[in-house]
């Protein structure tokens, strides 16, 4: 049974299928194989795009992180329902009337801090994105001081077709550094209490869904139901559900795993559990690979990082991913388990073609491990937009330099340019053991137009992602020399 | 009424609010999402939910359709194609061509071919994607070069013409052609298009749409049902966003739904999930521009001769209008001196391209916008030089290649304001210094004016109604022909009766816009909301007001002069009494307390067959400076600072005006930037979901966004001498496309024009910055 926690009241959900969306259910739109209505009517929530674009239908979700109750966005158009197992759901209709001490709370109709704000500074037109909005900037005021992200890295996610966003950033900015004062804060001891119990670290079959407790659990499972879709993120697979209109009848949670939720430092390497989000990945690569860290605020929105997994990253296997030409310059590698079986294979050796991975049946990925020895890497996003938008191309390069300006070893990895993300092999040995100048270059260039032939699609034609491939080649030698030629730094 | 209200209660509170920045009459419900759009109201027992089957064709015959996998899903209840239409099958606004379901004949790839009736939205949706449709293949015409070379039009050319366009460019010292485009633009209202229809007693039904033209809807919703207009009541309480795509376009849901629910007798709700909305409804027209000019050393226009053709895709729909408008504003502030102006309306195997904010406005623009720029680096002079240089006179210089005088001219007082305040002189050099010692990054600078004819240029349609009902307890009720889309209409007309009865805000309850209140009214469109229903208001109050005075005199022995409405407080002479209890008064000595009330615009008229006249009622002016950076390696570019003034007449809510003004260039900045339509070679949209057709986000906002309001009152007689404020501002987002080109060309030591259509992607800026870097070489 599914068990959440939607404000403070405590939903069991049995008779809903799975594959159910938040938003259905909170809109009154689940379908139920019992009579009796297991759905909530709170509109308030909006449906936009359906394709977790837009950020219409942005809600808060809480969960524990340590001894922490932490509040973080998440598109409920995309999200299944399994996924709130054993997390506190908030809707803009949780908001009003909260932000005074219980004994003094009289007035239901009193607007929450980061309402009064939008109201304030004239934030709304049409307000169908305005609850979305809400919502982000509730989960912004909640964060705590020293972790809060920029404003417009909060809000990148809500699309606001009236106002132009000036309004918002203002009422943002009038709630920084403020506290929260209001119920949920102050409530926040007893509902991670109150989560702990539900969560109840027992593997959880629901209606369709299976929650493992631990790694073997869903290793085994895995390999009896080698079919069951794997629940990480769900950026990707909540697609299926509402623009392929596909039913998924077996789906395994991976998030509730601590295993493989976890980053170790080692000696030589970091070691990161697949499930692990964007949004947590942020700090540790912020230490070791400041270029990767700041192209993931790039990566998505707001309400994706939160939610998506650099396993479900690379396990989606897309051209377009952002992660995978990164983990590829740096020489990452893979744990894949079957079972019992444990394997670690380069991740230059797991995109197969289109879609098509390593992985066997059964099989997933567990740990991704990122050496850890100098570099010098460089990560180039390219898009039609800033924010939130697929890459057209993503360049992530790292040379190897000797003092006598040659080259000793080169990485240069490509997104958006082939069937799989992938290294230029023909450019890196060109590169590999030339001097760093422009003849070099030239030729480096070259062979990245011998072999690479991109397709033309609704982000770019062939032709613009090979010159700025190259172009982007150019940028990291003039980079390398010192010279500043990069208007879209991704911090 | 046997008894009237206590009103010793009511009369203690009364807050008086006086302020002009009023906050969105709906502002509470939108942050707490108590607001209602349709989806989320209550559904009945027996609901239904409508989808339809979309064409995959771009231009075909129905063979045949095999309904037999549709009817097999679950909870099916009802399919219906084009002979299962009683009354009209087209619901073309104007001109015929706009099919409900496609008849026989598929015209673009999204088209609805049939509809279906569920039990829920998901069934609906399932359903309609397995009806197994056989085509036969028609040639398409796809783009605006392949339906000129093959005539292929909805409605005839027009043209219009001032002096001798061809001689004058002949005289002239220099001379400059070229030929440009610019791309359409999806609405994006984050509410998509919707309806609910419920079905009443005696045939009757109740519309709840989402429609900037609910009289519109009733009257399609009624032919195509075939019933009379009395039988139908259109229902519009407030819209998610509207930007002109749900003016004409709204009405296909509405009419679905009806028809479905007439067939099942069961209420219908047609939710279009946003992929089939983006592929099934039209966009702002594409344009294709060619144009010769001819002018001085100075860079004086002698004559231009200027050809427009927009693609109205398969069908007229409102493209006459736009197309017009678009010529209409091709001189946007400019004197053009000898003009030629033609406009021809593609037809073109895609959906039919609609109203979009500015309706032809921005796209007639663009091309003189252009010409300015390309006029300075002919001469060396800067572009802002050359402007200045070509804005209408004040006394002289100053008839448009319309015959319209330009009266009332603020472009030189605004254009000096914004160039002083803007620091452009200083920032131009500042950037010419920058441009000089960076190789890769280069920045661009650009002033541009709007001058925005304001009326519709369908003069019918300059007319609006309202209806004001005062209560025994004193409060109001208005109601009103506009529509509420985000853009505070309904807030504006409220603050406009309570100043007209002297109340305070708060005894004003603005009710949903229904055709059963006030009829035939006008779509919300063409910037003339409040212009139109404000002043209907002002009239409704002022016949209500008058009957008040007359009861005063008569019954309390004062003059008329001695009677006042302030402060929530009547005045009659020596005496004062709560308004409240005036009006109990004046309904105890029976005194009607109800008025409808009525406006048309006056002088406007505009001949088509000499393309002369006086189309626009007045012009809504402005200006912006953009300052960009460009990545000269990839194209990138960023917005670094934008500085905007803009003209809205005596303001009657300059929050409300400033939220206008702020997101109308934001959405000008878009469509001149990120938003790009992708069709590929079978006519199919590929670019049909928010993952890939990219609207600005909040990163895109410039760091620095500096928007002053020029409040300078109207001359002209409109609400309080106010301006609409619309769609003007839309274009104030053209100085970053030129502000792109000007930091491209500085490639050239601003000798070439970068030939960068719209959207400025990257991809284009990077192949402009390619070409010009190899001509150099």
């Amino acid at each position: 049974m599914i068990r959440f926690l939607l404000n403070d009241r405590l939903i069991e959900v049995e008779d809903t299928a799975s594959d159910t969306t938040v938003l259905d259910y909170l809109r009154g739109n689940a379908e139920t194989s019992s009579a009796k209505p297991a759905t909530e009517q709170r509109t308030g929530t909006k449906e936009g795009c359906c394709s977790g674009d837009c950020g219409a239908c942005t809600v808060v979700v809480g969960e524990p992180e340590g001894d922490r109750l932490k509040y973080n966005t998440m598109n409920a158009c995309i999200a299944l329902l399994p996924s709130l197992h054993g997390k506190q759901l908030l809707t803009v209709e949780d908001l009003a009337g909260t932000a005074h001490p219980q004994d003094n709370q009289n007035n239901k109709s009193e607007l929450h801090p980061v309402q009064q704000a939008l109201v304030d500074h004239h934030g709304s037109q049409c307000g169908f994105c305005t609850p979305g909005i809400v919502m982000s900037l509730f989960a912004l005021h909640h964060e705590p001081p020293e972790n809060q992200p920029d404003v417009l890295e909060a809000l990148g996610g809500n699309l606001c077709r009236c106002t132009g966003y000036r309004p918002l950033v203002d009422a943002a900015e009038s709630l920084a550094n403020g506290q929260p004062d209001d119920k949920f804060f102050r409530n926040r001891a007893e509902t991670l209490s109150r989560l702990q119990t539900i969560e109840q670290r027992g593997s959880v079959s629901g209606y369709g869904a299976f929650i493992p407790a631990s790694e073997d659990e869903f290793a085994r499972y895995l390999v009896e139901n080698p079919d069951a879709r794997i629940l990480a993120g769900g950026t990707d697979l909540g697609l299926d559900v509402t623009q392929q209109l596909k039913k998924i009848n077996k789906l395994v949670l991976v998030k509730s795993i601590p295993s493989l939720q976890t980053i170790h430092e080692e000696d030589n390497e970091l070691v990161i559990g697949s499930a692990v989000t964007y949004r947590s990945l942020k700090p540790i690569l912020t230490k070791y690979f400041p270029e990767f860290a700041q192209m993931l605020d790039r990566l998505g929105s707001q309400q994706i990082r939160n939610q998506g997994t650099l396993g479900g990253n690379i396990g989606n296997a897309s051209p377009i991913g952002d992660t995978p030409p990164v983990l590829l310059a740096l020489d990452a590698s893979l744990d894949l388990r079957h079972g019992d079986t444990l394997r670690n294979i380069p991740l230059n050796r797991f995109f197969l073609d289109y879609k098509k991975t390593e992985l066997k049946s059964g099989e997933y990925i567990a740990r991704i491990r990122i050496p850890t020895t100098p570099h010098q890497l460089k990560v180039y996003k390219l898009s039609k937009r800033y924010g939130d938008d697929i890459s057209t191309v993503l360049a992530a390069i790292n040379l190897e330099t000797s003092d006598d300006g040659h080259i000793t070893r080169a990485r240069v990895a490509l997104g958006g340019m082939a069937a799989i993300p992938r290294r230029a092999d023909l450019c890196e040995q060109i590169l590999t053991g030339s001097p760093l100048n422009q003849e070099t270059l030239s030729q480096a260039k070259a062979a990245l137009c011998q072999e690479f032939s991109p397709m033309s699609d609704v982000r770019a034609s062939s032709e613009y992602r090979l010159v700025a491939a190259c172009n982007l080649l150019e940028r990291y030698f003039m980079e390398l020399s010192g010279q500043n030629v990069r208007i879209i730094c991704h911090a | 009424m046997r008894k009237l209200p206590d009103l010793a209660s009511e009369q203690q509170q009364s807050p008086k609010s006086g302020n002009r920045s009023a906050k969105h009459d709906s502002a509470h419900l939108h942050v707490t999402g108590k607001a209602l759009y349709i989806d989320d109201r209550p559904e009945m027992a027996n609901q239904l939910h409508a989808g339809f089957g979309l064409s995959t064709e771009a231009h075909a015959d129905i063979v045949s359709i095999n309904f037999e996998e549709v009817w097999n899903t679950p909870g099916v209840i009802a399919v219906i194609t084009a002979d299962d239409i009683p009354g009209h099958k087209d619901i073309g606004p104007v001109f015929p061509g706009d099919m409900l379901l496609a008849d026989g004949r598929v015209d673009y790839i999204g088209q609805p071919v049939f509809a279906v009736a569920a039990t829920s939205h998901k069934a609906a949706k399932l359903a309609a994607r397995k009806a197994v449709i056989e085509y036969r293949p028609l040639d398409a015409i796809l783009g605006i070069d392949q339906a000129m070379a093959q005539n292929s039009f909805v409605r005839p050319d027009h043209t219009m013409k001032k002096g001798d366009a061809g001689q004058a460019i002949g005289n002239a010292d220099h001379r400059l052609s070229g030929q440009m485009s610019n791309g359409g633009q999806e609405h994006f209202y984050l509410e998509g298009q919707i309806a609910s229809v419920i079905p009443l007693e005696d045939g009757q039904l109740h519309v709840y749409t989402s429609s900037q033209h609910p009289s519109e809807v009733q009257k399609l919703v009624a032919e195509v049902i075939g019933i009379p207009l009395n039988k139908v009541v259109a229902d519009v309480r407030r819209m998610g966003g509207g930007f002109g795509g749900k003016e004409t376009q709204a009405a296909a849901p509405a009419c679905i739904a009806a028809l479905l629910a007439v067939k099942t007798g069961r209420p219908v709700k047609f939710r279009i999930d946003r992929q089939q909305d983006m592929l099934s409804t039209g966009k702002r027209h594409p344009f294709r521009h060619r144009y010769t000019v001819g002018f001085d050393q100075q860079g004086l226009l002698a004559g231009v001769d200027i050809e427009l053709a927009g693609d109205a895709g398969h069908s007229p729909d409102l493209t006459d209008a736009i197309v017009d408008r678009a010529m209409f504003h091709s001189d946007n502030a400019y004197y053009l001196n000898n003009a030629t102006v033609i406009g021809h309306r593609c037809r073109t195997n895609t959906a039919s391209n609609t109203a979009f904010r500015g309706f032809g406005g921005p796209q007639g623009m663009l091309v003189i916008e252009r010409i300015m720029d390309d006029i300075a680096r002919s001469t060396g002079l800067d572009p802002l030089e050359v402007r200045k240089r070509n804005l209408y006179g004040i006394t002289d210089r100053n008839t448009t290649h319309y015959h319209q005088r330009v009266e009332h001219n603020v472009l030189h007082e605004v254009i000096g304001q914004l160039e002083e305040s803007s620091d452009y002189w200083q920032r131009r050099e500042a950037i010419r210094a920058y441009n000089q010692q960076s190789p890769v990054l280069k920045k661009g600078l650009a002033l541009t004016p709007v001058k925005f004819g304001i009326s519709f240029t369908a003069k019918h349609l300059n007319q609006a109604g309202a209806l004001v009902h005062v209560y025994t307890d004193g409060s109001i009720q208005i109601n009103h022909g506009g529509t509420e889309m985000g853009q505070g209409l309904y807030i504006k007309v409220a603050q406009i009766v309570a100043n007209e009865f002297g109340v305070s805000l708060e005894r004003v309850q603005v009710t949903s816009t229904r055709t059963d209140k006030v009829p035939n009214t006008s779509p919300t469109a063409a910037s003339s909301g409040t212009d139109l229903n404000g002043k209907a208001a002002q009239d409704a109050c002022q016949k209500i007001r008058d009957r008040l005075v007359d009861f005063a005199i008569e019954h309390y022995g004062v003059s008329g002069q001695e009677v006042s409405f302030h402060d929530d407080e009547v005045r009659l002479g020596e005496r004062q009494m709560p308004f409240a209890d005036f009006i109990q008064a004046a309904y105890l000595n029976r005194i009607s307390l109800s008025s409808s009330g009525f406006y048309s615009t006056p002088e406007i008229h505009y001949d088509r067959e000499t393309a002369s006249g006086r189309p626009f009622y007045y012009f809504a002016c402005g200006a912006s400076v953009s300052e960009v950076t460009v990545d000269t390696l990839t194209g990138e570019y960023k917005v670094d600072r934008v500085d905007i003034l803009h003209d809205v007449g005596h303001s009657l809510n300059p929050a409300i005006d400033r939220g206008q003004i702020e997101g109308g260039f934001i959405q000008g900045m878009g469509w001149m930037t990120t938003e790009e339509l992708v069709w590929d070679d079978s006519g199919r949209l590929l670019s049909n979901n928010p993952a890939t057709y990219k609207i600005p986000t909040i990163e895109d906002m410039p760091p620095v966004f500096n928007v002053e309001l020029f409040q300078q009152p109207n001359p002209k007689h409109t609400i309080y001498h106010s301006k609409a404020v619309g769609e003007p501002p839309f274009m104030l987002g053209m100085s970053v496309w030129c502000a792109i080109r000007d930091a491209v060309s500085s490639l050239s030591d601003y000798q070439v024009n970068p030939q960068i259509d719209v959207p400025a992607t990257p991809e284009r800026v990077l192949t402009a910055v390619t070409s010009i870097k190899k001509a150099a070489l």
